[in-house]
Parts: structure tokens; sequence; C-alpha cells
């Protein structure tokens, strides 16, 4: 990618960090989590996926599924910044006058489906996937879950019947960022080798770093799309990217700072200095 | 015609339908075979979770899935892929459920889908049906399949005892028969037990209604007013526990009509029931058209006593 283009998207993906901590208060929002998915979207969004304002009701559109629904203020937070939707809208977060709240819905354009409840859409993608190669059409589905999400079982009886199925239009991308609500995932239930397991299971895997522009458009142009199995990219990812105070914190998962705190956490984004945080934390040990 | 025959014919005609099955294939055996529409036949294997997600994905894209496995796995296993994806997505996602209720004779309890109607009927703008047997099923398929709204269907391929009425709406039940002193309320499989048993009580010089319900959701409120009104003891008849079913409907209608009525559950309680050859469990159930007969003249006793 030239340099300029990374310029770009670091510039927007700036852009949505920001708008992610404006939400993070009166109410809050999964901060820890949506900071961690925030390039992966934009990368998708920009550079891989044919999803734009005026194609969002066209057939022959690309597709983004989020699964791990609790990510949705870096999906909106982008959606506000490519038009998709007004940028004051997102002052309407948890207001009941808007639709913007923890999980994502289909009043807000762009997005494809409901989520929340973990390990669903996947298999919601497959059918989509289904659909598309009975109509001979060549557009991507992408799905994008958390790490903590593959503890579901519905996940993998998905990934078993995408690879029956041999759904090479199926993108799967593992926000890997190594917690799951208030644990680390290998503290838990340890998921590595994730890409041994996709690969047990028939799916070209790879691993990336879901922050570095580069290695997503790299892995993303060489998954397994039109080669007749599924794809998953994992996406290396660290939790709270871009916050040093809050990144890589299993009490940082969802956070309601107050205005004082946005104002400084504001400020981090820029300079990497870590604020000082009074608001409550999430601690479950 | 049988139900393979119907889904056939209409998802030939209408390319909206697809057909799926968590390896079900009892009612579906010719169509993986049929050149006109075997790429819209989907077996997702033992999923029923990942079964009921991509078929409100298929659904997303304008197609109408009609979606088997057994009654107990599609609506319990998948019950929040059913709730999540095709109810809230309010999405035309059909359901049809083999061996409901006593039709699974002897698997045992964790086949037995007996609570099937209490909780699809508790998902907003879910449409739930029981078919009295196959013809019954025939008739009414079309229009729920054709309905913008998600259902659920208990398959029941019974041969008639009767030859039914052709004129279905969703939300309208069947009159067999209206009667002052006993109206039985049924649905599904119990249907000819109960026609057994309605004729075994007339030639005690009885009145009997008998309605066949067909539709548990949208349910037919007048034909339960009009029932308690008529008659002197109501019974709902189901192979269903008490709770959440049949009986639990009559009471919400009456209810909200501000009535009440003499109206009696022959149900299975709140127990799994005992597992055996189908007529032998309905012997043991007390749910032969003989044993109906003698549970309701029974009832009357009681009620007529002064």
């Amino acid at each position: 990618m030239k340099e300029q283009e990374i310029i770009e998207l670091k510039s927007l993906a700036l852009k949505v960090r920001e708008n992610i901590v404006n939400m993070s208060t009166e109410g809050g929002c999964f901060t820890g989590a949506s900071l961690s998915c925030t390039d992966l979207f934009v990368y998708l969004y920009k550079k891989f996926l044919n999803i734009n304002k005026n194609n969002l009701q066209d057939p022959n559109r690309d597709y983004l599924f989020l699964s791990k629904g609790h990510d949705v203020p870096a999906l909106y937070g982008l959606y506000a910044e490519i038009g998709f939707i007004e940028k004051a809208r997102l002052q309407n977060h948890l207001s009941t006058e808007d639709s913007i709240y923890w999980h994502p819905n289909r009043n807000i354009p762009g997005v494809e489906f409901h989520s929340g409840s973990l390990g669903h859409l996947p298999s919601v993608a497959i059918g989509v996937a289904l659909d598309c190669r009975l109509r001979n059409q060549t557009n991507k589905v992408v799905v994008v879950t958390g790490d903590g999400e593959l503890n579901e079982g519905s996940v993998w009886e998905a990934a078993l019947v995408a690879s029956a199925y041999k759904l090479d239009n199926l993108i799967l991308v593992v926000d890997r960022n190594y917690f799951q609500a208030n644990m680390a995932t290998e503290e838990l239930i340890p998921l590595e080798s994730i890409k041994e397991k996709f690969e047990a299971f028939g799916w070209h895997a790879q691993e990336v770093d879901g922050h570095d522009f580069n290695q997503l458009e790299a892995a993303f142009k060489s998954t397994a799309f039109g080669k007749g199995k599924p794809s998953v990219v994992i996406a290396q990812t660290v939790r709270g990217k871009g916050l040093p105070s809050i990144e890589k914190r299993a009490d940082r998962w969802f956070c309601n700072f107050n205005a004082n705190e946005v104002q400084a956490l504001l400020g981090e984004l820029h300079d990497n200095k870590p604020a000082e945080l009074v608001s409550e934390t999430l601690v479950v040990r | 015609m049988n139900y393979e025959q119907l889904i056939t014919e209409m998802a030939e005609r209408d390319e909206r339908f697809v057909i799926m099955t968590a390896e079900n294939r009892a009612l579906l055996r010719n169509i993986p075979k049929n050149d006109k529409i075997k790429n819209r036949f989907f077996d997702t294997g033992i999923t029923e979770q990942t079964m009921l997600g991509a078929a409100a994905g298929l659904a997303l894209r304008g197609r109408t899935p009609i979606v088997h496995a057994l009654a107990a796995f599609l609506t319990m296993r998948a019950f929040e892929f059913i709730r999540t994806d095709a109810g809230i997505g309010n999405l035309p996602v059909k359901l049809t459920g083999f061996i409901p209720g006593f039709l699974s004779d002897g698997n045992g309890p964790t086949h037995q889908a007996i609570e099937d109607i209490s909780i699809l009927r508790g998902i907003p703008n879910m449409e739930v049906f029981a078919p009295a047997d196959e013809e019954d099923m025939l008739i009414m398929l079309p229009q729920i399949w054709n309905s913008k709204a998600p259902s659920y269907v208990r398959a029941n391929i019974a041969k008639p005892v009767l030859t039914h009425s052709k004129d279905f709406t969703i939300g309208k039940a069947e009159v067999i028969s209206t009667g002052t002193d006993i109206t039985f309320l049924v649905y599904g499989m119990l249907f000819p037990h109960v026609v057994e048993a309605k004729s075994l009580l007339e030639k005690q010089g009885l009145s009997i209604g008998l309605v066949n319900m067909r539709c548990l959701k949208p349910v037919d409120e007048q034909v339960i007013l009009d029932s308690v009104s008529n008659s002197e003891v109501v019974i709902a008849v189901e192979d269903h526990f008490k709770i959440g079913g049949l009986y639990s409907i009559i009471a919400e209608v009456l209810l909200k009509h501000r009535t009440t009525g003499n109206v009696q559950s022959f149900s299975l309680g709140e127990k799994w029931f005992k597992p055996g050859r189908l007529d032998a469990v309905l012997e043991y159930e007390g749910f032969t058209g003989v044993k109906l007969s003698q549970r309701a003249l029974a009832l009357l006793e009681i009620v007529s006593k002064p």
C-alpha cells in the first residue's frame, strides 16, 4: 500500500477512535472491545469491501456482518465518517429517540443484521453466502467475530457447515484481542491454536497483525476467495488499542467515563500519554 | 398429494422457496434428486442452530426457507436462533417440526415436543399451526408458506378420518359440529381420537361439539367464545403440557373478552408421557377415543350433580 494511503487510513482510524471515546460516557459502551477492531473495520470498508452509502440495497454489494455486536461503536464511529449516518447522530447514543444502543440493529444504514447474542452471524452469513452462490453472484460475505465468541458451539457448527458447502465466498475475521468480557481468553477457556483449529475444519486460515494495514491488505488479498473453501483471517489485536491507559486491561471492556476523562482520553489518542482515570472499572475476579 | 409433492410443486413454481433440513429427510426423500430444485435444498447436518441462522440469512436475501427437523430439537435446541434471528428479524422462516407431541411415541422424553406451542407462540409475529392430519396440513400449508410471518407447523402425515373443509384462513378454526353438552377443542394428531370419542358420546344421546383448531396463533377467538356459550363443558384436548398450550390460550381469550366458562383440560399436565408404541401410549395416557369419551362423561357427571 502507498504511504499516502496508509496515512489516510490512520487518520480515518483516529477519527473513529475519537467517536468511540465520545460514546464512552453518559451510560458508556464497550470501549476496549471497540478499539481493538477499529483498524480492521477501517481497512475492510475502505480497501476491501464493495460497500458504500449508495449501494446498501444492491444485492451485488459485499456484506459485512458484525457478530461480536458489542463492538458496534467502532462500526457506527466509522459509518459517521464515511457518510452512512450523520455524525451528529452519534450524540444520540443510548437515547430512545434513536436506535444507537450497545448492539447493532438494522435501523442504522449499513448494519446488515442485528447481533448481540454471540455465535449467530457466522450462521446467518452462511445463508447469505449460499444465496449469493445460488444466484451466481461474486460478492464477498465477511463476518467479524470476537475471540471469546469462539467459545460458542454454534461458531463451530457453522465452521463445519461452511466447510461442507465449500463456501469460498465467506470470510470470517476473528478480532483476536486475547480478552473475553472480563477475563483473558487463555486463562479461562484457552483458544490456541485458533489457526490450526480452523485448518482442521477445512478452512484457509491466516494470522496477521490487525493494526497493520499492509499486513491486512496482504492477508485479505490472499484468502481462498473463489478457491473452494471458506477463509478465516485471525487479526491479532490489542484491546483498547490507541489508549495506553486502558490497553490490554481485563477491567476496561465496558467503560463509562466522566466528561473530564473523555477530554483526557481524546488527548491521549493523539499524544499517547496515559490519562488519569478515576471512573469505576469492571472487576469480576 | 403428500407433503413432499406439495413442497416440490410450490418450490418448482416459485424460486423464493428453499428447503432446509438438519438431516431429517423423512418428508423430503426425492427433493435432493429433483433437478429443478435440488440446488435449493440444503441439508446442514445435525446443526439446528446453524440451520436456523442460515435460514435467516437466506430470508434476508428474499428467500422463504422451509426448515425441517425433529420438533423437539427444532424448537428447543435452536430456540434462541428462532427467536433472535427469525423472530427479531421478523423474517419468513417456515418451521416444520417432525414427530411433535405423542408422535415421538417410543423415543422418550428427550424427543417429546410437548412445550413447543407454548414457547413458539411467545415469539412476536410467530404463527403456530397444528393440522389434524395430512389432508388438513396440505390444505393449510400454501397459505402458511405464502404468509410473510415466521411460522411453526406441527407436521402430521396421518391419513384423514373425515374430509376437511378446503376453506382455510390463517386464524380460523374448522368447526366440525356444535353441541350443547360438551365441545371438544382439539388440534393435531389427537383429532381422530376425539372424532371417535364424539361418536361414542353421541351414541349415549349427548350433544357434542367438535372444533379442529388448526391455528394456535393467531387463534380463532370467536370459536372459543361460541363454544363456551353453547355448551355445558368445553374440553381442550392436547398432547402438550397444560401450561402454555391450548388451555392457556382459551383462558387468555376468555379473560380478554371478560367472560368465563367451564373449561377443562385433557393434556399432559406437568409430566412427560410414558414412551412406547403410539397405540400403547395413547391407551396409557388416556387419549384413545374410548378413554377420552369416558373421561369426558365423568366430567359431565360431576358438572350435572346438583
